[in-house]
């Protein structure tokens, strides 16, 4: 038993991938508040704007740790969102600075589906690695 | 939108009706939220009031009655009627004019008396004396309300007009509420509805009787008989105790005859004006009741018409009667209100004024749907009365417009239509039920007739062949390439959904609503199979010549899913309705019960708002979330070097100075300037000051209002000052050397101005943003003009003007941009200002005032247009649909704030809108869907008003059937308006791949439902059979034609056009009309406000239809070519044109002469008519053959090959070879 690098990444993850876990759920509730007209997109769209490059970032910092403490299964599994997530964001609008929801667009009917689904996938693939970490980090502070 | 959103927006298959059925899945991922059920509605009004707050008012007003009107209605129920009479008129008319009531209510109530197990003939022999009969009548309403209803003493007192008859508006407006009638009177207009019918200016019966009404205090002895009553009783000009005759004579009156059989009768005005009432209102059998009813009810919107009227009677009455103006206290603002916006269209509408050529209306839904007795009485009156024959009656209507049977039968759904027939009994000796028809009325109303004439024939066939073995006309298969002229001679019209009669008269106009299937398909599944875009097509603030206006304290709307009360609902019994929306039952809130137009108790299905499919409500302050706004006008002019060169602020200065005063607004309508260069000028034209002050901020970066309590005046005020500015203000810059303009800036502070109130923000811009934020650089290349690759920067270049734009929606401010510019000015880009903010765009490319006099002409003509036309502030507008549609994309200027709620800041009436449906669960347990739009907003005069179309379809489960409905231009109109989202997210040669893979696939996926074809064809059905002429007519716009050199802020404008035009003009803008009019003959001419319209037939848009020895002229919309021949006729040439033979024609004319020519005053008279009602005045151009304009003519005729283009049979060909691909 021993305290690695890995187990540090892990657990590390851990409590990030919690705030992640938060923020997913954030962009739910609030694509569910404009669907049902609680709010208007203008005033909606700035909060999950917020949270959306911390997000991004919080999610490079994985691949990174993963990359550097070698865990090459955990940054396979990481990897296909990273590019998710770049490539949403160098697609942006104009001047990039609204980052992924536009008010205007953002109530198009097929928009809105389009952002509630991918919230709701990224929340479970978040809750899923939550517990992948969790059994990697016992599995690493065990094994070694 | 992102990159993800590419997804929603497929552009790997680049197919667009595939995307449409894709759609069916979204939403399936919604979570467990709130889920649908708190639709907030159209602003802050959600709680239905359970009980209107007029009826408490009624009881403190009806101290006053009572105290003249000693009997209960509980103790008249036990009386003899008779004897009941007796009291009446001992206890309660001691005024003799108040006598003169009796007959003509008598003859108002027959239908109220039989329902009370009179029989038919009643009326005519009660009516001989008439005493009895009114006391028969009321007593009669008494018992029936007393028996039923807990509010029986107040209702009685308005249903039964002879009583009291309850002229509520016409007391509260006219005469100051000065006795006790008086009070009550008033309230009863607070607590029923009072349905104001803004109708036909010219003709309106109601106008008519409400001079009668008016007149009536010269006429009675005793002015103060302010009684309601008198409105109707004076009329009648007969001295008390109308004599049998003459009753009889009235009743011929209301069956129809005219004047004549008046002529015994004293007072000629008040004569003159009721039997004018009478023809009009001909229409209806209940015209009587209806129309004294909705006389008085609509007093207010009269007043206001009677300027127009030409008869010399009627301005006479008006002056005397409008001194007494002053609205009863009890309700001052309502009554003035609803009267407001006809006066508006009117004026707007400029219509012809002669009186008697009245109520034939445009729109099916006219009056007699308002009056709500018509249909019934013609059930009766071809059911049960004893002599339901209208012949017997003169008829004095020049036509009848709509064949009588199509009256008959309700709307399905009505749950206790065996009540009706005998309630009806007694009208029905009195009918004529025609109604009368003008032929020589407005524009449009000679096709409106010819229309559903049409349309009743053609469904009717289609309805019959649907289901039975003959295929309707719209399915007949047509084989394209080989039909030579497959544009018809006459104009498209909108297919007829095929819905029973009731329902067609009742369903919404095709000019406001629209939908590309007139059939829904009952499954998404289906709706792919048939690969049609599904969608609705919207022009919601059309100005209408007719619109029934309902002032009510409760808005009925269903509980869950607010949808208004409307036609197409259902009522299980009197007391409940069903939604046709959602399928919840409501309660009927009592107020409902009550009809104001027949004046009945307990007849909700004959409201307005079930009569008509298009109504406008007069909200309370449930929809207000802040007092309404005063209409506030901010100008924001561009007066750099090149704006100053171009020249365009005499024009607006001029046209602003010539229509001051017509600026829509009420006193406290408010205007501002502000002008910029490099820096900002504000100007200070507070009241008092002697001169206007100009104040100039040089700080861009941040800019601030100098004092921002002056800036934006008030109009009347400060009239003198703004006077002034505006004669200097196209002087002031002559010598400028400034050439930068600080646009965005001059936006931000333009923003900052108006967020306190909001309101309208006009921006002139000549260039370039060249300074502070929101700067652009040129970003076109001259080279890529006429490239077929890739046309780039078709989307903004910065987010600035974006934003800019959703802050000023928030701030309920809409821009208008004018672009007047003779370079490249990234149109891309400015317009978002527009786009997002509900605000409308101008472009004219290559302005120059004294270079280019057509576009300065064509300035002038917009503005006057864009300054006077209607407007509505702080603006929303839901679109609904029955359970199971949705909707998925909207296409205009707006922002959209919900998935069905559009925030509009701002709108006009020249505003288009279309949405796109997707069908998320099956329509299998329906019939029938529904499209309510509601669009909420505040009227210049500072009123919330609601405006609710609603549009009723048939739902069918076959692919034949869905076929035969597609209305081909409301499809091409949604799939150039996806097309252009679709080249601004993609790419254009995507956009243009989709419009030819719609053809394709709806063609194909028609070849392969239809098995008995030999494949090599390619076959369409007759309702699609234009589709690939439009389409490749969209390839050839200018926003989607690539090969020919195209400005990039042209495309831009075109798109932006193809945006925000409502339907009718998007078309012509899309596929012109070509007409010759060399040899313009009158027959099948129509006639339009005295003047014959000759009607030639549209030829096709090809050059072997242009012969040299004719003249051709094609209207493109915004756009008019007159195209001559190098051997037109002389005499032609001489005759409209004025000059003697072809080679003397100048290469620029742009008007034609005023010649004193048979074939001069066809050729305009056809123009004049063809530009009425354009939100863009189109501007003339004469194009002779060899001059080097041809090219603009020529490029639109798009059944032609170009060097870049297929020509339509190459087309066709093409579209074969795809298919059998």
């Amino acid at each position: 038993m021993a305290f690695t690098f890995a187990a540090f990444c892990y657990m590390l993850s851990l409590v990030l991938c919690a705030a992640l876990i938060f923020f997913a759920i954030w962009h739910i509730i609030a694509f569910d508040e404009l669907r049902t007209d609680f709010k208007s997109p203008i005033d909606q769209c700035n909060p999950v704007h917020a949270l959306v490059l911390p997000e991004y970032c919080i999610h490079s910092l994985f691949c990174i740790m993963f990359l550097c403490a070698q865990e090459w299964l955990t940054l396979g599994l990481n990897v296909p969102l990273l590019f998710y997530h770049f490539w949403r964001y160098f697609h942006c609008p104009a001047d990039s600075s609204e980052l992924a929801y536009d008010p205007p667009a953002v109530m198009n009917a097929d928009t809105l589906s389009y952002c509630q689904k991918e919230a709701w996938c990224k929340l479970a693939f978040y809750l899923l690695s939550f517990f992948y970490y969790l059994y990697c980090m016992i599995y690493t502070l065990v094994s070694s | 939108m992102s990159a993800p959103a590419e997804s929603p927006h497929p552009a790997a298959s680049a197919r667009i009706p595939p995307k449409l059925g894709g759609a069916s899945a979204s939403g399936a991922a919604a979570p467990a939220g709130p889920g649908p059920a708190p639709h907030q509605q159209n602003g802050p009004a959600q709680n239905q009031m359970q009980i209107p707050s007029g009826y408490g008012l009624h009881p403190q007003n009806y101290i006053a009655p009572s105290g003249h009107y000693p009997q209960g209605p509980g103790k008249m129920t036990s009386l003899p009627l008779d004897s009941q009479c007796g009291d009446y008129y001992s206890g309660l008319y001691t005024v003799p004019t108040q006598n003169m009531v009796t007959p003509n209510t008598a003859n108002q109530q027959p239908g109220a008396q039989q329902m009370y197990g009179r029989g038919p003939p009643a009326p005519h022999i009660v009516g001989s004396t008439p005493g009895s009969f009114q006391g028969a009548t009321s007593s009669t309403s008494h018992l029936h309300t007393s028996a039923s209803q807990p509010y029986s003493p107040f209702v009685n007192h308005y249903s039964s007009p002879a009583m009291y008859p309850a002229n509520s508006s016409v007391a509260s407006q006219g005469f100051p509420s000065t006795c006790g009638h008086y009070a009550m009177s008033t309230v009863s207009n607070a607590a029923y509805p009072s349905v104001s019918y803004p109708s036909l200016p010219a003709g309106d019966p109601y106008g008519q009787q409400m001079f009668t009404s008016q007149n009536a205090p010269t006429v009675g002895p005793v002015r103060e008989d302010s009684f309601p009553g008198h409105s109707t009783a004076i009329s009648h000009p007969a001295p008390l105790p109308p004599p049998p005759s003459h009753q009889y004579h009235q009743q011929q009156g209301l069956s129809g005859c005219n004047t004549l059989s008046w002529s015994a009768s004293g007072l000629p005005s008040a004569q003159d004006n009721l039997t004018r009432n009478h023809t009009g209102s001909l229409a209806t059998p209940n015209s009587n009741p209806t129309n004294t009813v909705s006389d008085s009810l609509s007093c207010p919107v009269m007043q206001n018409v009677q300027p127009l009227k030409s008869s010399p009677v009627v301005s006479t009455v008006l002056g005397a009667s409008s001194t007494r103006v002053p609205p009863a206290a009890n309700r001052p603002v309502e009554p003035v209100a609803s009267v407001t916006q006809p006066s508006e269209l009117l004026q707007q509408k400029g219509v012809d004024s002669s009186s008697t050529t009245s109520s034939a209306s445009p729109m099916p839904n006219s009056y007699d749907a308002l009056e709500g007795g018509s249909y019934p009485d013609m059930l009766s009156s071809s059911a049960s009365s004893p002599a339901p024959d209208p012949a017997p009656e003169p008829d004095p209507a020049p036509a009848p417009s709509a064949p009588q049977p199509s009256k008959m039968a309700k709307p399905f759904g009505y749950g206790y239509p065996t009540l009706q027939p005998g309630y009806q009994n007694a009208t029905a000796p009195l009918n004529s039920g025609v109604p009368p028809s003008s032929p020589v009325y407005s524009g449009f109303q000679p096709y409106a007739q010819q229309y559903p004439g049409m349309n009743q024939l053609s469904s009717s066939l289609g309805g019959l062949s649907l289901q039975s073995s003959p295929q309707p006309e719209s399915l007949r298969p047509v084989n394209l390439t080989q039909e030579r002229n497959i544009l018809p001679m006459t104009p498209v019209w909108p297919p007829v959904p095929n819905l029973n009669l009731d329902l067609k008269k009742l369903n919404c106009s095709p000019d406001s609503f629209r939908c590309t299937l007139t059939n829904i398909p009952q499954t998404q599944a289906l709706l792919n199979k048939a690969k049609l875009p599904l969608g609705l097509l919207l022009h919601p603030f059309r100005d209408l010549t007719q619109l029934p206006v309902i002032t009510s304290n409760t808005i009925v709307r269903c509980r869950s899913c607010r949808t208004y009360i409307n036609p197409f609902v259902s009522f299980i019994d009197q007391r409940r309705w069903k939604c046709n929306l959602c399928y919840r039952v409501n309660d009927v809130p009592e107020e409902f019960m009550y009809n104001p137009v027949t004046r009945s108790y307990g007849e909700p299905h004959k409201r307005p708002e079930v009569q008509n499919s298009t109504v406008e409500f007069i909200a309370s302050s449930d929809y207000m979330l802040r007092p309404p706004q005063p209409a506030v006008y901010l100008f924001v002019l561009d007066v750099s070097h090149n704006a100053v060169e171009a020249g365009y602020l005499t024009i607006l200065c001029q046209s602003l100075l010539e229509n001051l005063d017509k600026l829509p607004g009420d006193s406290r309508t408010r205007i501002g300037f502000m002008t910029f260069d490099s820096t900002i000028h504000f100007y200070n034209l507070q009241e008092g000051l002697s001169q206007p002050q100009m104040l100039i901020v040089s700080d861009i970066d941040d800019v601030f209002l100098p004092t921002p309590d002056s800036l934006l005046v008030n109009l009347y005020e400060s009239k003198e000052l703004i006077k002034d500015l505006l004669t200097a203000l196209p002087n002031m810059f002559t010598n400028t050397r400034e050439t930068h303009s600080a646009l965005g800036p001059a936006l931000q502070a333009a923003f900052k101005l108006m967020s306190p109130t909001g309101g309208r923000v006009s921006v002139f811009q000549t260039q370039l943003p060249s300074l502070g934020a929101g700067l652009l650089q040129s970003r076109e290349d001259p080279n890529q003009r006429s490239s077929t690759k890739v046309v780039q920067h078709l989307g903004p270049a910065t987010d600035f003007y974006k934003k800019l734009a959703l802050d000023c929606s928030g701030q309920q401010t809409a821009v208008d941009l004018f672009l007047l510019s003779s370079q490249y000015s990234d149109l891309a880009s400015l317009a978002c200002m527009s786009k997002y903010s509900a605000g409308c765009i101008y472009y004219y490319p290559s302005f120059h005032f004294t270079h280019n006099p057509s576009q300065a002409e064509k300035l002038q003509k917009d503005l006057k247009r864009y300054l006077t036309r209607k407007i509505g502030f702080e603006a929303v507008m839901r679109i609904r649909c029955t359970k199971g549609l949705s909707m998925h994309t909207f296409h205009g200027n707006f922002f959209v704030r919900s998935t069905d709620l559009l925030s509009l800041a701002n709108i006009n009436p020249d505003a288009g809108f279309a949405v796109q449906l997707s069908i998320e669960e099956n329509l299998t347990d329906t019939s029938l869907v529904c499209f309510q739009t509601a669009l909420l907003y505040t009227s210049s005069k500072g009123e919330r008003r609601i405006r609710v179309h609603t549009l009723c379809l048939p739902v069918v489960s076959s692919l034949a059937d869905v076929y035969a409905g597609v209305d081909v231009q409301a499809a091409i109109c949604l799939l150039a308006n996806m097309a252009v989202d679709r080249s601004i997210s993609s790419s254009l040669s995507d956009a243009r791949d989709a419009l030819v893979n719609a053809v394709v696939d709806s063609l194909s996926a028609y070849g392969s439902t239809v098995s008995n074809l030999q494949h090599s064809a390619l076959i369409a059905p007759s309702s699609l059979k234009l589709f690939p002429l439009y389409v490749l007519a969209l390839l050839k716009q200018k926003a989607f034609r690539t090969g020919t050199s195209t400005r990039l802020d042209d495309r831009v404008y075109a798109m932006c056009q193809i945006k925000c035009q409502p339907l009718v003009h998007l078309m012509k803008m899309i596929h012109p009309n070509l007409y010759r009019i060399d040899r313009l003959t009158d027959e099948g001419a129509i006639h339009v406000n005295d003047r014959v319209v000759p009607q030639p037939p549209l030829q096709k848009l090809s050059a072997e239809k242009l012969t040299r020895e004719g003249a051709f002229l094609m209207d493109c919309g915004s756009v008019f070519y007159i195209w001559i021949g190098k051997s037109c006729d002389n005499n032609f040439i001489e005759d409209v044109l004025g000059y003697p033979n072809f080679a003397s024609i100048p290469q620029k004319m742009t008007h034609l002469p005023e010649l004193d020519t048979l074939s001069s005053e066809r050729a305009r008279s056809f123009i004049t008519w063809l530009r009425d009602n354009r939100p863009l005045s189109p501007i003339l151009h004469v194009v002779k053959d060899e001059s080097p304009a041809k090219t603009e003519f020529f490029q639109h005729l798009i059944e032609d090959r170009t060097e870049a283009a297929f020509s339509y049979y190459e087309f066709l060909l093409h579209i074969q070879q795809q298919i059998c691909k």
